[in-house]
């Protein structure tokens, strides 16, 4: 028996306004492609870019709890941030963020990314650096690669010391195109 | 077999749910009844340490939150028909004990069937077997219980 779209979209409501998720998220399209955006009653856990929702639903259970569902309106706040940055209307997310089980040296390290300020790039040396431990940048690489919130943490700023892109989770010319709508490119 | 994300719970059990409810309490109440079975899933969905009956476990839900509403109707409305069809299940408790020696598969079936008072289709779907090969599970735990009270 098919589920009309009012009363499905009244239960995930609900089940958002009682405070009975774990994690709600919902997929959101950007000028960069369709989005999986997280949440849980922490702040925005995931960002992912080309998501397979039923396998980030799974990692999400494993990492958050098993109440993960999608629900829009809980996410509506970093999905209205977002579109304000693509407009060029928004430099800096403001925004809670829950890192979940995130290691020691990654947090800081992504706590060193979040101070990364717009239109400008760093090095993964200098972050490796400022996190203190200036010897782990390739650790470093890995920690951007697996940035939970890519956009929000801006990994897209981090390049190699020779300028080079290196790398990014969503592809180099996404890490172009944020990069030249900040300004932080010319022409690419 | 671990518990899924609810999302996929909620996919997979939505359709059952919403046909139980409707075939109990009629269309209108049925979309009342199928947020609050799904939010009580939500409430007890920590507690489950397995994924397995999640059909069964889902229909049993939506019945109660059913029989709750007749319950409440009954009081304030006279005129609801068929009250008197609605039976409550046996105790749980009660067919648990009944059926703690039967090999796995019976068990189930027996329970479902007399615990939960689910049809065999939706027995066979919490198992993963047919209708009738659900059924004939019922049937031969029950002659096993009978074996056991005679000897």
């Amino acid at each position: 028996m098919t589920v009309s779209p009012e009363l499905d979209q009244r239960f995930r409501d609900a089940a958002a306004a009682e405070g009975l998720l774990d994690v709600a998220y919902e997929l959101h399209d950007t000028p960069v492609g369709e989005l999986l955006v997280a949440v849980t009653e922490r702040g925005v856990c995931e960002i992912h870019y080309d998501a397979d929702p039923d396998a980030e639903a799974e990692r999400l259970a494993r990492l958050f709890g098993t109440r993960v569902l999608r629900s829009p309106r809980p996410t509506d706040e970093v999905r209205r941030q977002l579109d304000e940055y693509f407009a060029g209307e928004r430099q800096e997310f403001e925004l809670p963020i829950d890192l979940g089980p995130a290691r020691e040296f990654g947090r800081a390290v992504l706590e060193q990314l979040a101070r990364v300020p717009y239109g400008e790039l760093t090095t993964y040396g200098t972050l490796a650096e400022r996190a203190g431990r200036p010897r782990a940048a390739r650790a470093v690489g890995t920690i951007m690669n697996r940035n939970p919130v890519p956009i929000v943490l801006p990994c897209h700023r981090v390049v190699g010391s020779t300028g080079s892109l290196v790398g990014y989770a969503g592809g180099l010319d996404r890490k172009r195109t944020l990069l030249e709508l900040e300004g932080a490119l010319l022409g690419g | 077999m671990s518990v899924p994300p609810f999302e996929r719970f909620y996919e997979a059990q939505q359709g059952p749910v919403l046909a139980q409810l409707r075939s109990m309490l009629g269309r209108d109440a049925a979309d009342d009844a199928f947020q609050e079975t799904f939010l009580r899933a939500l409430r007890a969905y920590p507690t489950l340490e397995h994924g397995r009956y999640l059909r069964a476990w889902a229909l049993q839900i939506a019945r109660n939150v059913a029989l709750d509403a007749l319950r409440r109707t009954r009081v304030t409305s006279a005129d609801v028909p068929d009250l008197e069809s609605v039976d409550e299940p046996l105790p749980y408790e009660e067919v648990r004990r009944l059926t703690a020696g039967l090999p796995e598969k019976e068990r189930a079936a027996v329970f479902l069937r007399y615990g939960y008072d689910l049809s065999y289709e939706d027995i066979g779907a919490a198992l993963g077997s047919s209708p009738e090969a659900a059924r004939q599970a019922a049937s031969s735990g029950v002659r096993r219980l009978r074996k056991k009270e005679l000897s």
